[in-house]
C-alpha cells in the first residue's frame, strides 16, 4: 500500500463526514487564528509605538539637570539647574559624534498682535533645532546661528498662533512685530502645521533664539535641558559618553562624584517599550497556544469515538490484508490531516483578517512568518501526539472481534 | 482472472492441512476448549461445507482456516505454510494473497463504491492503480455487476452486495475462497443465485470452504465436515449433482460450464428486495 493510497483513504474518511470533521477542526482553527491574530496585534502595537518614538527622533539624546536635594528630601529630575548655555556650546565644539545641539528654555506667556492675543508656550532654542526636529517652515525661515549669537529679537510662530494673531488682519506675518511678554519680536517665519502628540500642541509654540530668551525673559545663564543629535543611531552610545565627559569637565566633577545631569537615550526608551510589548505579545500567543492544545484534545476525543464506530471497517481492512502499521498510519494521517487542515483554515482567517486590518489602518503587513510557522508546526505536532493513541487503538483491534462488532 | 492451477492430482500437497489443532480461550478465568484436537485435510479444488450447531467449533475453525486466529497447539498448514510461525504482518499478507473472505454481513465499506470495495485487497497487496482498476472491473463483470461499478452498497440489493463481496474475495486470485454463512442474510431466491455462483466458481477450479448451519446450503457442496463439541463428528462426500439440478431449472442454461458475467446479470436482473444487514460504518 503506497503512501498515496493511505493518504487517499484518510482523506475520503474525512470527507465522508464533513460536518463532524469541521467541528473537530474548529478548536485548531480558532487556536491558529488567534495565535496569528494576536501576534499580528502585538506587531501592530510595536509598530505604532516605534513610529511614535521614532517621530521624536531616533538619534536624539536629551540631557536634563539632576535632581535637587534639600535636607535629605530629593526633588524630581530637572529640579536643580545645572545646565548652562556654555555647556551646550562645549558639547557642540568638542564632541565629534554630535551633529546638532539645542539648549532648551521653555516658558509661557501672552503673545499680542494688534487686537488679537493668545497664550503661548515659549520655546527658546538654537538654529539646529529645526533640522533636529525636522520642522518645516511654511513661510519665511527659521532663525540662524548668527541670530542666536546676536541674541536677536526674532520669533518663529507655530501655525495655530500665526492664525490666531493674524486673524481678520490682512497682513503678511513675516516682518510683523509681535509682542511676547510685552517685548517686541520680529516674525521671521511661520511653521507648517504639525501632528499633535499627546497633550502637547506644537502648533501653539513660538520659537525664539535661546540667547534672547535668557537675556530678555529668564535673565539667567541656565537652560532647562539640552537636546543633542548624534551623527547616526549607531553612535548613540559614543555620543552619550562624549557628552558625559564634556559635561563632567565643565561641571568640575572628578573621580566618583555623581553627575549632576542625566542623559536620556531615545533608543533605550524604544527598546524598553519594544521588549515590553513583545512580552505582552508572547503572553497572548501563549494563551492562544493553549486553545491549540485544547483543540488537539478535541481531535483525540473524536478520533476515539470514530475508531469505536468504525470497528467493523477496521476488521474488514485487517481481514483482507491490512497490516497493523497500515491501519495505524491511516488513522494517524486522518488526525494529522484534520489538524493541519484546521491550521490552514485558521491561518486563512487569522492571517487574512490581520492583513485586512493592517491594510485598513495603513500599518502595513502584520503577519510575520514566525507565528505562522510556529502555529502550523504546533498544529502538526498536536495532530501526531493526539492521533497516536486512537490510531494505536484502531491498529490493535482484534480482527475477529472487530468483524463481529455490531 | 485465472483459477488456481492444479497440476497432477494427489501428489500435490493439500491446500489445508490441520493436525491435532487445539484452540483454547480463557473466559472468566476458566479455560474453554473451542477446538479439541481437530485434524482435517482439504485438497485444492474442493468444495467443502463446514457444518454444525452453534458452539460446535465451526466458527473457530473458520477463523483458524482464514488465518485470523492461530492454534493454541497443533499445526495448521495453508498451502504448505505453517501458520504458527508467522508474525501478525505475515498473517495479514497471507490472508491478503491466499484467502478470499465472504461474510454473512457482506462487510463492504458503506461509503465506498463497488469498484473501490473490490480494489481494497489489491491496494493492500501493492497492486498498481491501473491494474487494480482493470482487475476490479473484471472481477465485478465475473459476478455480473458490470453495470454497478460506481454504486455504493446501500444502492445495491443484498444479493448484489454479496456478489460484490465475492468479487472482492476473488480479485487477488486467492487459493481459497472462505465463506462464513454467505447466505445467512439472504432470502431463498437470492441464496440460490449465490450458490449457483459458488458452483460456477468451483467448476472453474476454485477451492471453496463454506461455513454454514443451513442444511440446504451444505448439501450443495461436494463434501460436508460436521463439527460437534469442538471435534470433527463426520466427514462425508455428498451426492449432490449440481449439473442435473441446473438442468431441472425452468430457465436453465444448456451449457453449465459457460462462465460469462453478462449471463449472471441477465439471470439475476430482477432481484427481490431482501432485508439487509446494517451497513458497515465507515468514514470519519
Amino acid at each position: 500500500m503506497t503512501l498515496r493510497d493511505t493518504l487517499q483513504v484518510a482523506m475520503r474518511s474525512i470527507a465522508a463526514n464533513k460536518m463532524r470533521s469541521f467541528l473537530t477542526m474548529l478548536g485548531i482553527i480558532i487556536g491558529v487564528a488567534s495565535v496569528i491574530g494576536l501576534s499580528a496585534l502585538g506587531e501592530a502595537t510595536t509598530i505604532s509605538i516605534t513610529q511614535a518614538v521614532e517621530s521624536l527622533g531616533t538619534n536624539l539624546l536629551t540631557i536634563d539637570s539632576g535632581a535637587a536635594g534639600a535636607g535629605g528630601v530629593q526633588f524630581g529630575q530637572g529640579s536643580a539647574q545645572t545646565l548652562t548655555y556654555a555647556d551646550a556650546q562645549a558639547i557642540a565644539a568638542d564632541d565629534p559624534d554630535i551633529s546638532g545641539v539645542s539648549p532648551m528654555v521653555q516658558s509661557n506667556g501672552q503673545a499680542l498682535y494688534g487686537p488679537n492675543n493668545d497664550s503661548v508656550t515659549i520655546q527658546a532654542t538654537s538654529a539646529d533645532y529645526a533640522t533636529m526636529k525636522d520642522l518645516t517652515v511654511a513661510q519665511g525661515s527659521f532663525f540662524t546661528n548668527q541670530e542666536v549669537t546676536q541674541s536677536a529679537n526674532v520669533v518663529v510662530l507655530g501655525s495655530d498662533i500665526a492664525q490666531i494673531l493674524f486673524a481678520n488682519q490682512n497682513v503678511n506675518p513675516i516682518g510683523a512685530t509681535v509682542d511676547i511678554r510685552q517685548i517686541p519680536f520680529t516674525v521671521i517665519g511661520v511653521l507648517a502645521a504639525q501632528d499633535t502628540t499627546g497633550f502637547q500642541n506644537p502648533n501653539d509654540y513660538v520659537d525664539l533664539p535661546v540667547t534672547t530668551a535668557m537675556n530678555e525673559l529668564t535673565g539667567s545663564n541656565y537652560v532647562g535641558s539640552i537636546i543633542v543629535s548624534a551623527q547616526s543611531p549607531a553612535v548613540m552610545n559614543q555620543a552619550e559618553q562624549e557628552i558625559t565627559s564634556t559635561l563632567r569637565f565643565m561641571h568640575h566633577l572628578t573621580g566618583s562624584e555623581a553627575s549632576d545631569f542625566q542623559i536620556f537615550n531615545q533608543a533605550t526608551t524604544l527598546s524598553t517599550l519594544s521588549s515590553s510589548t513583545q512580552t505582552l505579545t508572547d503572553m497572548l500567543s501563549g494563551v492562544a497556544a493553549i486553545s491549540l492544545l485544547v483543540g488537539g484534545i478535541g481531535i483525540m476525543n473524536i478520533m476515539l469515538v470514530s475508531v469505536t464506530e468504525r470497528t467493523r471497517e477496521i476488521g474488514i481492512r485487517k481481514a483482507v490484508g491490512a497490516r497493523r502499521s497500515t491501519v495505524l498510519l491511516q488513522f494517524l494521517i486522518e488526525s494529522v490531516a484534520l489538524s493541519v487542515t484546521g491550521a490552514l483554515i485558521g491561518l486563512l482567517i487569522g492571517g487574512g483578517g490581520s492583513e485586512i486590518a493592517g491594510a485598513l489602518t495603513h500599518v502595513g503587513n502584520l503577519v510575520t512568518p514566525g507565528p505562522v510557522l510556529l502555529s502550523i508546526g504546533f498544529a502538526l505536532l498536536v495532530g501526531v501526539v493526539f492521533g497516536v493513541y486512537p490510531a494505536r487503538k484502531a491498529a490493535n483491534l482484534n480482527t475477529i472481534d472487530a468483524l463481529r462488532y455490531e | 482472472m485465472t483459477a488456481p492451477t492444479r497440476e497432477g492430482d494427489q501428489d500435490v500437497q493439500p491446500l489445508i492441512e490441520m493436525h491435532d489443532v487445539v484452540r483454547e480461550y480463557e473466559i472468566g478465568g476458566e479455560r474453554v476448549r473451542a477446538l479439541n484436537r481437530v485434524s482435517l485435510t482439504i485438497q485444492h479444488g474442493e468444495y467443502v461445507a463446514i457444518m454444525g450447531p452453534s458452539g460446535s467449533g465451526k466458527s473457530t475453525t473458520m477463523n483458524m482456516v482464514g488465518c485470523l486466529d492461530v492454534p493454541t497447539s497443533g499445526t495448521y498448514r495453508l498451502d504448505g505454510i505453517d501458520v504458527a510461525s508467522l508474525s501478525d504482518n505475515e498473517l495479514a499478507a497471507l490472508r491478503n494473497l491466499k484467502i478470499g473472505f465472504v461474510f454473512q454481513q457482506f462487510n463492504l465499506l458503506s461509503r465506498t463504491t463497488a469498484l473501490q470495495n473490490v480494489e481494497l485487497p489489491m491496494m493492500y497487496a501493492g497492486v498498481s492503480r491501473k491494474e487494480r482498476r482493470a482487475r476490479a472491473e473484471e472481477a465485478l463483470a465475473r459476478v455480473g455487476l458490470s453495470n454497478r461499478l460506481q454504486n455504493r452498497p446501500n444502492e445495491l440489493s443484498g444479493g448484489q452486495q454479496q456478489r460484490v463481496s465475492i468479487a472482492r474475495a476473488l480479485v487477488n486470485r486467492p487459493a481459497l475462497l472462505l465463506a462464513d454463512e454467505p447466505t445467512g442474510a439472504l432470502d431463498s431466491h437470492t441464496t440460490e443465485e449465490i450458490l449457483e455462483l459458488f458452483e460456477d466458481l468451483h467448476r472453474q477450479g476454485h477451492t471453496i470452504v463454506i461455513v454454514t448451519h443451513e442444511a440446504e446450503v451444505g448439501r450443495r457442496a461436494k463434501r460436508i465436515i460436521r463439527f460437534v463439541d469442538g471435534q470433527v463428528a463426520a466427514d462425508s462426500q455428498t451426492d449432490s449433482r449440481p449439473d442435473s439440478r441446473a438442468d431441472s431449472r425452468a430457465d436453465s442454461r444448456t451449457d453449465s460450464e459457460s462462465d460469462s458475467g453478462p449471463a449472471f446479470s441477465a439471470r439475476f436482473a430482477t432481484t427481490p428486495a431482501t432485508p439487509l444487514p446494517p451497513p458497515v460504518r465507515e468514514g470519519f
